[in-house]
């Protein structure tokens, strides 16, 4: 049988792999690796290309970019966190659904910018949006947030006030300060009341994701490990929260305490941020007031 | 339990009827997993055999189930699918869906002419937990939840436990994508196939990888199919190919339930990385050698809800099952009935020099 014929080809060629064999990403000469392979059979649309062209173009992320690739997904994601601190909501939140385009060049003293055509989604009422984006991020040793710019056609006008004003009322009246832990829990779950002090952690820790975010980092928060409610003035509801953080590189949660405010005419503002050490083992203290 | 040391036929009936009473759409603790698999086993005797293949750091079994189907009519040897699900401690869909596929593949050889057919060809090997002490002690508190690698000791000038199993394997080991600190979670381990875990995998495979044509390795999250290799200078032999049937599992799973899975190298949608037990599968030769990372996306990321795991492993299911259906059918092309137009092309394809090294 031919085809198991090919399936022995691949066998006897494959030898066990070992540190010694492979060539070190920065000495490799473009044109030599052995194992390269151009092909120019298509089949179902999926082209070979030259491995060492992608590797280069990832490395230097420059000119145009392919959207499904991490560049430009990382980029993307930022801008998820710019649209949840400038729009984001109990009863809003914005995440990256896809990036239909992506181009990305240096700007000299600046850093490097990239722009963007996305779609993404409001996940609490499932609608999706197309989006312009830029991202500038600040060269590499600079401390400052990445800058983004954002348009979008509809999405961003809509809000929805009654909703918000009726929880702010309910958080004001509290007779006792809120407090919730474990956000989702375990299992994914949470009581349904809490799902608004989620959304709330979800906002606030995309402040400290745009603010740490690089070309080489992927942010999203996991969990919302504790978050109490402090007592405030009548302007504004105010929380402090332990947020745990996964950074998708290094796949390391990462965790911050967030101090901030939340009102319907201001939005969630972010007194306070503080990283917590890593500890490998260790345990999120509980809930004090 | 005395019943069933008496009499064998209820033995069978009693795992057949706590089977049927498993809750698929749960997370199930390891101790449930491991009684899961027992009944399982006991349930459908002439349809499944389970082996132990290892142990873990902390000394437990790494068990796989094997569905023996049925024997090939030819009597010739049979061909083997490998699929392995909780090498991350945390994902925890990943061994929800290792339950859900055995489940599947009990049920559906009874009925489907298909699987009749790919089970006659094909012997099927499911570890359902691999990574079976970082999955325990993911399960200890809510602090533990979050825990990634196995439980090994800290090791000589370390100070922190666990290593990433999915960095571990033999496959450019240590080059990129790693950490050799001991308390960073991607940390490679002292050396390629140090740890237990994937030593067994590599053990176990490695004794049959001249008739292993698919290996599959299960994750979460963000909704990808990555091919080989995690080096972006390395390229599979039949990297084409390896897309192209993996954009057919990702057509075959969006129909399902509407959702997009991405399909590439793992340097081109992720990072780097290297030492996966995909790589180890696809240098040693295994043909169609693949990571799916499960859902989801955005929300909730390895704390996915449960409501969800009925779905997520639906679209799974449908996604793993082209992929071995594909490798069947190219190995066995008179069997599948798809003929002449898959030899053709596949035949075609240029195989340029490139030797795995």
């Amino acid at each position: 049988m031919s085809l198991s014929i090919i399936i022995v080809l691949a066998v006897l060629s494959g030898v066990t792999g070992s540190p010694s064999v492979a060539p070190s990403p920065a000495a490799a000469d473009a044109t030599a690796h052995p194992n390269s392979v151009v092909e120019e059979t298509e089949i179902f649309g999926w082209q070979q290309v030259s491995v060492e062209k992608e590797a280069e173009e990832n490395a230097m992320a420059t000119g145009e970019l392919n959207p499904n690739h991490y560049p430009a997904q990382r980029a993307a994601k930022v801008v998820q966190h710019y649209l949840n601190v400038q729009y984001g909501s109990p009863f809003r939140l914005f995440g990256l659904h896809k990036v239909h385009s992506g181009n990305a060049e240096d700007v000299a003293d600046s850093g490097r910018k990239y722009q963007l055509e996305i779609s993404v989604q409001e996940i609490i009422n499932n609608t999706t949006e197309k989006c312009s984006a830029e991202v500038l991020f600040g060269r590499a040793g600079e401390q400052r947030s990445s800058q983004v710019q954002v348009s979008c056609e509809e999405l961003l006008k809509t809000s929805t006030d009654a909703q918000q004003d009726a929880l702010f009322r309910k958080y004001q009246m509290n007779q006792s300060l809120l407090s919730a832990e474990n956000l989702p829990d375990s299992y994914g779950h949470m009581e349904p009341d809490h799902q608004p002090l989620w959304h709330l952690g979800i906002v606030a820790s995309s402040s400290v994701m745009l603010k740490e975010s690089t070309e080489n980092t992927l942010y999203n928060m996991a969990q919302v490990a504790n978050i109490i409610q402090l007592a405030s003035d009548n302007k504004q509801v105010k929380f402090d929260c332990h947020v745990l953080l996964h950074e998708m590189v290094s796949q390391e949660i990462i965790h911050w305490k967030l101090l901030f405010t939340w009102s319907p005419p201001d939005g969630v503002k972010v007194l306070q941020m503080e990283k917590l050490p890593h500890c490998h083992d260790c345990k999120v203290p509980p809930n004090t007031n | 339990a005395l019943m069933q040391r008496r009499h064998p036929l209820t033995s069978v009936a009693l795992s057949a009827w706590s089977l049927m009473k498993y809750d698929y759409t749960k997370y199930h603790p390891m101790d449930e997993i491991y009684s899961w698999m027992e009944d399982v086993q006991r349930g459908n005797p002439q349809l499944v055999s389970s082996a132990v293949y290892g142990h873990t750091s902390e000394g437990r079994n790494i068990s796989l189930l094997k569905q023996l189907g049925l024997e090939h009519p030819e009597g010739s040897e049979k061909k083997a699918v490998w699929v392995d699900c909780g090498i991350h401690a945390r994902e925890w869909i990943s061994p929800a869906f290792c339950q859900w596929f055995v489940k599947e593949i009990v049920n559906s050889c009874r009925t489907d002419g298909k699987m009749r057919r790919m089970l006659q060809n094909l012997d099927v090997y499911v570890t359902p937990v691999i990574n079976v002490d970082g999955y325990v002690f993911s399960w200890a508190t809510d602090t533990t939840r979050r825990w990634r690698k196995s439980r090994s000791t800290p090791p000589p000038g370390g100070s922190c436990y666990g290593v990433d199993l999915n960095r571990n394997f033999n496959a450019n080991w240590g080059t990129v994508g790693v950490s050799f600190d001991s308390c960073a979670n991607n940390y490679c381990g002292k050396s390629a196939g140090s740890e237990p875990e994937a030593q067994a995998v590599m053990d176990f495979v490695g004794g049959m990888v001249n008739r292993t044509v698919c290996f599959l390795t299960i994750h979460s999250a963000g909704q990808l199919v990555l091919l080989p290799y995690g080096h972006p200078e390395i390229s599979a032999p039949n990297y084409a190919e390896l897309g192209s049937v993996g954009e057919a599992a990702a057509s075959e799973m969006k129909k399902v339930h509407g959702m997009d899975y991405t399909v590439g190298t793992s340097p081109q949608l992720l990072y780097p990385n290297s030492g996966s037990s995909r790589d180890w599968a696809r240098l040693v030769g295994v043909p169609f050698s693949y990571t799916f990372e499960l859902r989801d996306k955005v929300e909730f990321r390895y704390l996915l809800p449960e409501e969800q795991i009925q779905p997520a492993c639906e679209e799974a299911y449908a996604g793993v099952l082209s992929i071995i259906a594909h490798a069947h059918d190219k190995t066995f092309p008179y069997a599948a009935g798809s003929g002449p137009a898959v030899v053709g092309s596949v035949l075609l394809t240029k195989r340029g020099p490139g030797v795995e090294r």
